[in-house]
């Protein structure tokens, strides 16, 4: 059972970053292969090292695609049905297209982009079979947006990161064209007031959208963050709605049918609607107010001296106009730095320093949007639905800071 | 968006807003219709002083009536796809089903994973039980949370059986309907689900659901 080192060559025979595991012997880290196939990472005693200094050895000749640093381990945290993003692994307010939280109901399809299809019909003037190339034949718009699933809430443990926490959010640049151009080439009639959107996967997805956003600010969107979309993405086109509910921007789009009534799928009925006060809320399309400091997070550790506290804010409504910082525990709150741009429905990054003495305490962060709604606690949320959880679940988030310098999530339940 | 830097820039920027402004204008007088020819630039640098380094009349703003793209569709390919129903019934196909025979294909196809009875199944039950009553948080069924009977043909037939979705016939998923709403006690034994009876059959968690009604704003709700 000799592990076999493969991925050597890409360090053009030299392993660097020493030290990273600490101790003497441990010089690096590879990535080898076990007998059994296995991938794993394994340290390198520094006698089995080369002299690692990248001046004194030509590099990597040019390639074809861009490759990560094998020492930067982002992953994506995947169940049956969902995956999702290391928003603790993430700097600034992109993220990586390979990185995009997933969440399909009938895996992810294989479409050929030359034989997929469009259909608009229904409530129109002209029904029309729009190919991907003729969509982006269209006049074309590119906008900065968050998307999240509104079931992105988890608690139960201190050992959760960000990613546990809330990370079926992610952020990309969407391009493609406006739902609004589509809908004057066929002609919506007046007295439609819903279409419906169907996706071309296993689940044939559907959701019921008012035609009102389908005029406002809707994009069937081929493109993300400056490539064709990813599949787990919708390649080769998606419903994009910005602000709302991540369920309604159906992927794989392969139908649109325009209708003066909701058909009240099965995402729209026995999903996607949440409990309030003996209720059924439905048709919740908004994403409401969110942060979470990013950093510190579990399982990041922190050490005394200043520490630029980061987190990501956003609003399914508008603007973030305010992050506050509380490195009390709430007893008081400081105004956070929010990073340009500040945009619509997007995630904002804010930033706050804060010199930490050694002392146990929390941290937490809560937004304001333009609205004038401030992210509420968890025990707010209770207190007004009635419910401990459910979808549109958006509560402040804590972090314990403990003397060691080790940072937990704070669990909190009510009732 | 960045903020303009001087009054020469601002202007610049601006100007296409005064540009689709006038568009719009010009379009109201023009008349409006599928003979409207799109506007030319022409028109704008008629009508404007020429401005140097900044090309507006190209701006998707402004867009022809139509464009052109894409093809007609014919009822044919419609009705290839057109597979939703809706609970007025609209979109329901001719045949029928019976719990009887619903039962025998759910036996077969539907209980690894939604349980014998369509309870307790490893992706969820689908049919309340007494004993779910009884408890604080009940599980989620066809008979006490889903508001539309119509629901149930529709989802079924898009995507059930889970490992091989739309295989199942029209006659198939009206037996599988009529025998998930009879377990719910929704129906009796006896009642043929159909076109004209799916949409009418009352679902008790119907009257529980309302719009969301939050505009945003500072109460928690």
């Amino acid at each position: 059972m000799k592990n076999k080192l493969i991925q050597i060559s890409q360090f053009t025979e030299k392993i660097s970053r020493r030290k990273l595991l600490g101790g003497a012997a441990t010089a690096a880290v590879a990535i080898v292969q076990t007998a059994n196939g296995q991938t794993i990472q394994k340290a390198i005693p520094q006698a089995a090292l080369a002299d690692d200094d990248p001046t004194k050895k030509m590099g990597i000749p040019p390639g074809e695609i861009g490759t990560r640093s094998s020492f930067e381990k982002l992953l994506k945290d995947p169940s049956p049905t969902s995956s999702r993003s290391p928003l603790q692994d993430i700097y600034g307010m992109i993220t990586p297209s390979d990185l995009h939280f997933e969440r399909n109901h009938g895996g992810v399809p294989a479409i050929d982009p030359n034989k997929h299809e469009l259909l608009i019909h229904g409530l129109v003037e002209k029904p029309l079979i729009f190919k991907v190339a003729d969509l982006k034949r269209f006049p074309s718009v590119s906008r900065i947006a968050f998307l999240e699933c509104s079931g992105n809430f988890r608690s139960g443990k201190e050992t959760l990161r960000p990613q546990d926490i809330c990370g079926l959010t992610s952020q990309s640049e969407w391009t493609g064209v406006k739902l609004s151009t589509i809908f004057r080439e066929v002609g919506v009639k007046p007295n439609a007031t819903w279409f419906l959107a169907e996706g071309g996967d296993a689940a044939v997805m559907t959701r019921s959208i008012p035609v009102k956003k389908g005029w406002d600010d809707a994009i069937l969107a081929y493109a993300q963050n400056g490539e064709a979309l990813r599949p787990e993405q919708g390649y080769p086109v998606r419903l994009f709605l910005p602000g709302w509910e991540g369920n309604t921007s159906v992927k794989w789009l392969r139908r649109l049918e325009l209708s003066d009534q909701p058909y009240m799928t099965r995402e729209e009925t026995s999903k996607y609607t949440e409990g309030v006060n003996g209720k059924v809320r439905q048709f919740s399309f908004d994403i409401d107010a969110r942060s979470i400091i990013t950093y510190p997070s579990y399982p990041q550790r922190v050490e005394k001296g200043w520490i630029e506290i980061r987190g990501i804010a956003w609003s399914g409504r508008g603007k973030v106009v305010k992050v506050e910082v509380s490195t009390d525990a709430g007893k008081s709150w400081q105004n956070a730095h929010l990073q340009d741009p500040i945009l619509d429905k997007a995630h904002t990054a804010f930033r706050y320093l804060w010199q930490w003495k050694g002392e146990e305490t929390e941290i937490l962060s809560r937004v304001t949007d333009e609205t004038g709604y401030v992210q509420p606690t968890l025990k707010q949320l209770v207190e007004a639905r009635g419910e401990t959880g459910g979808y549109h679940f958006n509560p402040i988030t804590a972090w314990q800071i403990k003397r060691d310098g080790s940072v937990l999530f704070k669990p909190e339940t009510f009732r | 968006m960045q903020k303009p830097i001087g009054i020469t820039s601002k202007l610049l920027f601006q100007l296409p807003i005064l540009i689709s402004v006038l568009g719009v204008f010009y379009e109201k007088n023009s008349g409006t219709g599928s003979d409207t020819p799109p506007l030319s630039a022409s028109f704008f640098q008629q009508s404007l002083p020429p401005v140097s380094g900044f090309n507006s009349f190209s701006d998707t703003t402004l867009l022809p009536s139509s464009f052109g793209f894409g093809r007609p569709a014919t009822q044919a390919e419609i009705d290839k796809l057109d597979i939703d129903v809706r609970p007025d019934g609209k979109g329901l196909p001719t045949g029928s089903g019976i719990s009887s025979r619903g039962k025998l294909i759910f036996d077969a196809k539907c209980v690894a994973c939604h349980g014998a009875g369509g309870i307790g199944g490893p992706n969820g039950s689908l049919v309340t039980t007494t004993a779910d009553a009884k408890e604080k948080r009940p599980e989620k069924t066809i008979g006490n949370y889903w508001p539309y009977a119509t629901t149930v043909f529709d989802y079924i037939r898009r995507a059930m059986p889970f490992n091989a979705p739309g295989s199942l016939t029209n006659e198939e998923v009206y037996h599988l309907t009529a025998y998930l709403l009879n377990a719910n006690k929704l129906i009796d034994e006896k009642t043929v689900i159909d076109a004209k009876s799916l949409p009418k059959v009352v679902m008790p968690a119907q009257k529980l659901f309302i719009p969301d009604d939050r505009k945003g704003g500072p109460e928690v709700k």
